[in-house]
């Protein structure tokens, strides 16, 4: 287990070590530079600022140079945004985009489970199919199309939130809802078929044949083991909820990290796309191990037999 | 011994003769198993009505200069932001009627709209006909996925082929090209990659590509690994068979049915993709039209012309739910077993 982590966490570095150099280079290719906004500068003046960013030396160096960095937690200096620190960025935002997030996973899959697992208890009958629907739903609308409609009627109609503002809970509900609806829609499919499948297995007519309440076999012995399998889908479900937070921070005005990526495409930023793209890699490697590695901790029948992959 | 009598053939008579064939005559006619999976997907009405739906939309985006009303990028800003009218049956909602100040205002009178003009959905902030840009965009939305599907399975499939079939060192390799390519957010990717390419279509369809084979590839390779063990591979192999040969021959038939399933799931996320890079605005570029496009100006008047916003969301709601639908029905038809 010990060298099967250790490995894992080699690859991990291997991983961001090859996003990071192709980052680089991808942007170097860029047309434009983060400069042909101000065209009131002279000659001279923009070879002191191509100076200053160290945009003047080779690309290689440019590229050691940014690397040593990267070593050193440091994603370089933003071109915009009042010549912020990229970190500095990250970190002023990251806490609005980690509240909604975390709680649209949470709301999601809580709201998955209870979805899918009341779904396979009622296995075809009329709110089995009633929660198929929702999870359908949740699945196909883009998270972008529910913002805008959560938007419309629960705060420009119906004045039950703010339209578009950050400060206290009440303005990160419809966000929330926003992005829960695809982890939702996930987790109760995935649910439904794994506890459709433990509800028809030996040990549950053991427990029910014992005299168990139907409660009981369900809560002690079906939902567990139907819980198990749903870790696996965490990790990418954790991503769809980050790429979805990029539009829905936008629609809602949320000063997140992902409204902040949307505004550096937008602007040429460089080195905070690529500090940001880094980033979210980042986050994204480190989910998906943490993920196996639990997933081998609480299903003793895996213990990562052949690698914890397929 | 007793002697046999010799018995005339005229004698002997069948028994049961018509009852016997009746009997040992097979009732329904033995299926192949595509037919049999055409049974089972037509027996599932919700995989029905999902196909029909698209068929319909995909008949209108085929025959979109035939279908829409009007050319979708013709400007005529008199008759700008024209609620929904249908010709002039009275339905709320689409009589062209507006709510101005509190009143129920006639828009296209208002406007000065040649009596006789209506638009079924309204027009934009351009005066441009609504339907028949979403009828055009829709087509351009289709267009974009299937081609980054098409993309994915040129990508895909070999790659799975290839990296199941050889195993051992050139799998591992593979399987990390892989791992680090589906590593990186797939958005992320497809975000640079529009970045760095030129806007239009063939850059959305290459940056949706570049991360989409991933899925397809290692659904492959899983598959080829359990087919390359079966009988009829082996005795391809033992008959002298070239790699290539076993491949197309035997190895791409058994594997239809996954490269078909999952390309009804890549076909919703490419349109997704297109969408949402379109609605952040570094997609299909203007006058042209494409759900996502439509959407994103649909938004940005969304508080007071709503129907705007309608529409397109609609369309590609349907759109996206209908293909994940099909998508299932399909897997239910190709492996019964695989559901409940």
């Amino acid at each position: 287990m010990t060298k099967y982590i250790l490995k894992r966490i080699f690859y991990l570095f291997l991983t961001l070590f090859i996003i990071a150099t192709l980052t680089f280079f991808l942007m170097k290719l860029l047309p434009g530079t983060p400069f042909s906004n101000q065209n009131r500068m002279s000659p001279d003046q923009l070879k002191i600022v191509k100076a200053q960013y160290g945009l003047d030396q080779s690309v290689f160096v440019q590229y050691v140079r940014y690397m040593g960095g990267l070593l050193q937690g440091n994603l370089g200096t933003s071109f915009q945004f009042n010549n912020e620190p990229v970190t500095a960025l990250i970190g002023q935002r990251l806490a609005p985009s980690m509240q909604i997030g975390a709680q649209a996973m949470v709301v999601g899959t809580v709201l998955g489970i209870l979805l899918g697992a009341v779904a396979a208890i009622r296995k075809n009958t009329w709110v089995d199919t009633l929660a198929t629907f929702i999870s359908i739903l949740g699945l196909s609308i883009p998270s972008f199309v529910l913002a805008v409609l959560l938007q419309f009627y629960l705060a420009y109609k119906w004045h039950i939130y703010p339209v578009a503002l950050w400060d206290n809970f009440q303005s990160s509900v419809l966000p929330t809802l926003a992005l829960a609806a695809l982890p939702l829609g996930n987790v109760a499919r995935f649910m439904r078929t794994e506890m459709v499948d433990v509800m028809s297995s030996d040990y549950i007519e053991l427990a029910k044949s014992k005299g168990n309440s139907a409660w009981k076999v369900v809560t002690k012995h079906a939902l567990r083991n139907s819980l198990i399998p749903v870790v696996t889908i965490i990790g990418p479900m954790a991503v769809s909820v980050m790429t979805g937070s990029m539009v829905v921070e936008n629609i809602f005005s949320i000063p997140g990290i992902g409204e902040q990526f949307v505004k550096s495409i937008t602007t040429n930023d460089y080195p905070t796309i690529m500090g940001l793209t880094i980033f979210y890699s980042f986050l994204l490697v480190v989910i998906i191990l943490i993920v196996d590695i639990l997933y081998g901790f609480i299903d003793p029948r895996i213990r990562l037999g052949n690698g914890g992959k397929e | 011994m007793e002697q046999i009598p010799n018995v005339p053939k005229e004698k002997f008579k069948f028994v049961h003769d018509e009852n016997n064939a009746e009997q040992e005559k097979i009732g329904t006619p033995s299926l192949t198993y595509l037919q049999d999976v055409r049974r089972r997907l037509f027996s599932n009405k919700v995989a029905v009505v999902c196909l029909t739906l698209l068929s319909i939309i995909v008949l209108i985006s085929l025959f979109a200069p035939l279908v829409a009303p009007h050319n979708p990028n013709a400007q005529q800003v008199i008759l700008s932001n024209l609620p929904p009218k249908l010709g002039n049956l009275n339905i709320p909602g689409f009589n062209g009627y507006q709510n101005m100040g509190g009143h129920m205002v006639d828009a296209y009178k208002q406007a000065g709209a040649p009596k006789g003009t209506y638009y079924l959905l309204g027009t934009d902030y351009l005066g441009r006909d609504l339907l028949s840009r979403i009828i055009y965009g829709t087509r351009l939305s289709l267009i974009v996925a299937v081609l980054a599907t098409m993309v994915d399975l040129i990508i895909g499939v070999p790659y799975g082929i290839v990296s199941g079939w050889k195993g051992g060192r050139t799998d591992t390799i593979m399987q990390r090209i892989v791992e680090i390519v589906s590593s990186v957010p797939n958005l992320i990717v497809v975000i640079l990659m529009m970045i760095i390419l030129k806007p239009g279509l063939g850059s959305i369809v290459i940056a949706i590509a570049i991360t989409g084979w991933v899925t397809m590839a290692r659904l492959i390779r899983a598959q080829t690994f359990q087919l390359k063990e079966q009988e009829y591979v082996l005795a391809a192999r033992t008959l002298g068979e070239s790699s290539t040969k076993i491949a197309t021959k035997h190895l791409i038939p058994n594997l239809s049915s996954t490269i078909i399933i999952q390309t009804m799931f890549t076909i919703p996320n490419a349109i997704f993709f297109e969408a949402f890079l379109s609605f952040i605005g570094i997609g299909i570029p203007a006058p042209n039209a494409s759900l996502g496009t439509l959407l994103s100006d649909g938004q940005k008047a969304f508080r007071f012309l709503p129907y705007q916003m309608w529409a397109p969301a609609i369309i590609l709601s349907i759109i996206m739910i209908a293909t994940n639908l099909l998508g299932d029905g399909l897997r239910d038809a190709f492996d019964p077993q695989s559901d409940d």
